[in-house]
């Protein structure tokens, strides 16, 4: 009760605190620029304006964000004993990921931990599989397709994706369950006589997940395959270029943004997937979001579930940081 | 030359495969839907049927949810279009040096994960109706309001990047022209930009809507007690599965395709306009010059 | 009703830069007043500190006799036709003109009516309901002048308005602007780094360069009397050659130029031992075939041999390029009399100038040429 309180007013207090340090910082001007907001945009927009902004920023990104970083350093306790003496911060929800529990023979809580690089690595793959699919796509509807058949090429794309996520998993369900189309295909063929199960090799999950984010693949570098002048194509080709030198040298760098910022979109959907890892996972084999959402709802442990979800959303944050760094590009281009 | 044909063909083969791959399951599903068999499947073909749809129909909690997702959707396009554009109309104002750090803030949302602002929006509310002592009934810990809440969270983020879009293109002297003329600042946010936005505007609308409407990830955490569509949806596939979720999906795809025909038939429509008017400047061009004997 | 305009020791700075320094002026009521200068010289921003979009960092604008600080573009009696126009694309060409009227509260009925009036004067009658998409260049062009009239300024501000314009529909506009101005009778104030806009529509011209205002006059002041050497070698064809100035008169300076000894006129501001450029136009440039034996043995005043670099012919003049001390060639403007005769490359010539039409005056801003 008292922290709530505490980092409340710290919160409030930064932003109230922020156009004086500005103003140290930036002389006399930002506080003249400030009074000139008010001036251009009247009373009534500047109101809408700072409110809406501010409601946005702090009670639903920054604080929200805040209390689940807190949350997670804290026990779990009955409502009764919120606030009382044993509401105190620990790192125990993750040693737990880490190490599990003190009476556990192993020690590292190799299923959690398992579970984690395996949703990263997978997503990873995902990602690749993803862009090696989509990359001939985009660069076809980009530079090839003309006018009217571009415009049908994206339509064609585009309306699957309005298909409920759940809807879509549901598909790959009947496509790749024992009893269905692939295996009853393959079966009337003679390849097999058993039904094999596709969902419990992760088959399905892995088709499922590309398939889901094909979209969001191909859009980003869509956009910045066309921005490239057809002529400098030519001119490589002109120049005896092979088509894949043409590629490598031409088409990829100047598409870089647009496939870093659509690879890290792909991860990060990926890696937070839950819908399609449900519905497609094979029951033995689990997604890093599933034991948060265990944590949540069966497990009846918030402060363990919402350190799962802190470790990641800092995984996610470390992967974008990466792709900036290793594709040098802002934050700007990723979220074109 | 033979080589190229080889090439035209892989390309052409390829892109068959991959449309294959984005419709197959799809028609396979469409197909399902019709099917007599009381599991979803192609095979073996029991006959055709159109029960699934009238059991779809009779579904209370299927229709329960999509009441909710409709109710919570509208929620969203109402808090989320007016910060969306705040923030973006705030992108524009704000300090050059302060810019990209706001810009890392609002935009974060986007590149967060669904189930972590679901939990972090759960979390928020539940600890603060703690520290107010809020009662059960009260709006923090209720589902529709936090799903609302959640969802608009990183959908005024989308939002917001649809309007700063639009806004690039804006040009700043008819900010100025506008108020030269006498309009004041509130004046110029109605008559100009608000007009200009508009498209804009309802463009966000219809994203915020639909985002919000097959949101799975955030809603989960959020939605609690209650349902709506896609959590109902979801129960229903892990549960089991019935074929009046093809149904289902047969019915969505067709809204789907006919409301995308229609946005591409008034695409036409917008750039034929576009055509007459350029034609009419043309020719307001030529009888200029030969009225003023040039 | 038209208002003067006033600016009383204006300075802009944005930072570091100094955008207008120090410029103090008054423009009469009902004049058509530019401000001639190339780009980036200050003269956009004057403007937009008359308008009130830029704030004075010191000095005053004064409108009427009021000063401006404080008050908001949209509070004052001046209307401006921008450069790119900003004509609303999304509103009818009678909703355009009429938006002025719209944001004070009009009623439809007047706002037509005053519109359709507008449409009248601007020759495009009837054309009120179409969308500025459908009108031409020059059409936009008259619908911004009407936009801007509706409001009844006191005051036209005019940013380069015709230099989206092709010549010939340019050359057509002055024509047009000068007239509407003389039937609405208020103070225009034109900004624009064409001299021949400049000269041909205003009734005076400030000429501006690096933030300062050179100097205030009519067409032919300044072109005839340009008083310092930015004016000189800016509004017109000049030839500048440099030289140390030997003596000083009342009327007259003399100056060694090198190739020649020069007297020019004095504008009261050089002294003895100075550096200087005497400029001489093109026109008033005489050539002499040969090295000038005829009329006397000594090389006199104002008068130097050059050998001819090109010749270029321009219908009713020749441009002879000479070779002259320093690396830009002197130009000589010649009537073409139609007698055939060409100066070849490498002819020598004679050339004299009357001390009447040359100028002297300090090097200045142009010290780096």
């Amino acid at each position: 009760m008292n922290d709530f309180l505490i980092v409340f007013t710290a919160v409030l207090l930064a932003l109230l605190l922020q156009p004086l340090i500005q103003r140290k910082a930036g002389h006399l001007w930002s506080a003249v620029s400030a009074v000139n907001f008010v001036r251009k945009n009247g009373a009534f927009l500047s109101l809408y304006l700072i409110l809406a902004v501010v409601a946005w920023m702090v009670f639903m990104i920054i604080l929200p964000q805040l209390y689940m970083v807190d949350f997670s350093f804290r026990n779990n306790l009955p409502l009764a004993e919120v606030g009382g003496p044993k509401d105190v911060h620990t790192l125990k929800n993750y040693e737990y990921l880490i190490f599990g529990r003190e009476t556990d023979e192993e020690l590292l809580n190799w299923l959690h931990l398992s579970v984690f690089l395996k949703t990263m690595l997978a997503s990873i793959f995902v990602t690749l599989l993803d862009l090696a699919l989509c990359y001939p796509i985009a660069y076809y509807m980009a530079q090839v397709a003309k006018g009217g058949q571009a415009r049908l090429l994206v339509l064609a794309l585009i309306v699957p994706f309005w298909v409920n996520e759940i809807l879509r998993a549901f598909a790959f369900r009947i496509l790749f369950g024992t009893g269905g189309v692939i295996n009853s295909f393959l079966i009337y063929l003679g390849i097999w006589d058993e039904p094999f199960d596709f969902l419990r090799a992760d088959v399905g999950l892995y088709a499922g997940l590309s398939y889901a984010y094909i979209l969001l693949m191909i859009f980003p570098i869509y956009n910045a395959i066309e921005s490239l002048d057809h002529n400098q194509i030519e001119a490589a080709r002109d120049l005896g270029a092979p088509w894949w030198r043409i590629h490598w040298r031409v088409v990829i760098p100047h598409a870089k943004p647009g496939i870093a910022s659509a690879c890290t979109m792909v991860f990060m959907l990926s890696a937070g997937a839950l819908a399609a890892p449900q519905i497609l996972g094979g029951p033995s084999s689990l997604w890093f979001t599933q034991v948060i959402y265990q944590w949540f709802n069966t497990g009846g442990n918030w402060p363990q579930g919402s350190a799962y979800a802190f470790v990641l959303l800092i995984a996610c944050i470390a992967f974008v940081m990466t792709v900036m760094k290793i594709f040098k590009v802002t934050l700007g281009e990723i979220t074109k | 030359m033979t080589s190229r044909t080889v090439m035209r063909f892989m390309i052409g083969f390829y892109i068959l495969l991959f449309f294959g791959y984005l419709f197959g399951p799809l028609l396979l599903m469409g197909v399902t839907a019709f099917n007599a068999t009381s599991f979803p499947q192609v095979t073996p073909w029991e006959g055709f049927t159109t029960a699934w749809f009238v059991q779809l129909l009779q579904d209370d909690q299927m229709i329960d949810g999509l009441t909710n997702s409709l109710w919570i959707g509208l929620g969203v396009v109402c808090i989320s279009v007016p910060i969306g554009l705040a923030a973006a109309l705030m992108m524009t104002q704000i300090y050059e040096r302060v810019r990209p750090y706001y810009y890392m803030v609002v935009v974060s949302p986007v590149l967060t994960p669904g189930v972590i602002l679901g939990i972090s929006t759960l979390v928020f509310w539940d600890r603060m109706g703690t520290a107010v002592n809020a009662e059960y009934e009260s709006l923090f810990y209720n589902g529709m309001w936090l799903t609302i809440v959640g969802q608009s969270t990183f959908i005024s983020a989308y939002c917001m990047l649809v309007f700063l879009a639009r806004l690039a293109r804006f040009d700043k002297t008819q900010e100025e022209a506008a108020l030269d003329l006498g309009a004041t600042h509130v004046q110029v946010f109605w008559k100009i930009l608000i007009p200009f936005l508009r498209p804009a505007i309802f463009s966000a609308a219809v994203l915020a809507f639909l985002t919000s409407f097959e949101n799975y990830n955030t809603t989960v955490f959020t939605i609690q007690a209650e349902s709506t569509l896609t959590t109902v949806l979801a129960g229903k596939v892990r549960m089991g599965t019935q074929p009046d979720l093809s149904a289902l999906a047969v019915i969505i795809i067709a809204v789907t395709l006919t409301g995308a025909l229609v946005h591409e038939f008034l695409k036409q429509k917008e750039r034929m306009a576009q055509l007459r008017q350029e034609k009419a400047a043309k020719a307001a061009e030529q009888e200029l010059s030969a009225t003023m004997g040039l | 009703m038209s208002a003067d305009v006033e600016l009383d020791h204006l300075t802009i700075r944005f930072g570091d830069f100094t955008a207008v320094n120090d410029a103090h002026l008054k423009i009469e009521g009902g004049e058509f007043f530019s401000f001639l200068g190339p780009s980036g010289c200050g003269k956009t921003t004057i403007l937009r500190a008359i308008s009130g979009f830029n704030d004075p960092t010191e000095g005053k604008v004064r409108i009427g006799g009021k000063d401006m600080r404080g008050i908001g573009p949209n509070k004052r009696q001046t209307a401006l036709i921008f450069q790119n126009l900003a004509l609303f694309p999304l509103m009818t060409v009678a909703e355009n003109i009429a938006f002025g009227l719209e944001v004070r509260g009009l009623n439809k009925l007047a706002r037509r009516d005053k519109a359709n009036q507008l449409l009248d004067l601007i020759a495009l009658k009837g054309q009120g309901d179409k969308l500025v998409s459908e009108l031409s260049g020059g059409q936009r062009q008259r619908v911004a002048i009407a936009r801007a009239l509706a409001v009844e300024p006191e005051v036209l501000l005019l940013d380069e308005p015709l230099s989206a314009l092709d010549l010939k529909l340019r050359q057509h506009m002055r024509t047009e602007l000068r007239e509407i101005q003389k039937r609405v009778g208020i103070t225009f104030i034109y900004i624009t780094h064409d001299q021949g806009e400049a000269l041909t529509m205003s009734d005076r011209i400030a000429v501006m360069s690096a933030g300062r205002i050179q100097q205030v006059g009519d067409g032919n002041s300044v072109y005839d009397h340009p008083q310092t050497a930015f004016v000189a070698s800016f509004v017109g064809e000049n030839n500048p050659l440099m030289g140390k100035v030997l003596s000083v008169s009342t009327e007259f300076v003399t100056m060694d130029c090198g190739i020649a000894k020069v007297r020019a006129r004095n504008l009261g501001k050089l002294k003895v031992g100075e550096e200087a450029y005497a400029f001489v136009r093109p026109e008033n440039l005489k050539l002499s075939v040969g090295a000038g034996e005829g009329e006397g043995s000594l090389p006199s005043e104002n008068s130097f041999t050059a050998p001819v670099l090109a010749e270029a012919f321009e219908g009713s003049v020749k441009l002879i390029s000479l070779r002259g001390p320093s690396k830009k060639p002197i130009i000589a403007s010649i009537p073409n009399t139609g007698d055939g005769q060409h100066f070849s490359q490498g002819l020598l010539t004679t050339v004299n100038f009357d001390a009447e039409q040359a100028v002297a005056l300090p090097i200045g801003d142009l010290a780096d040429e």
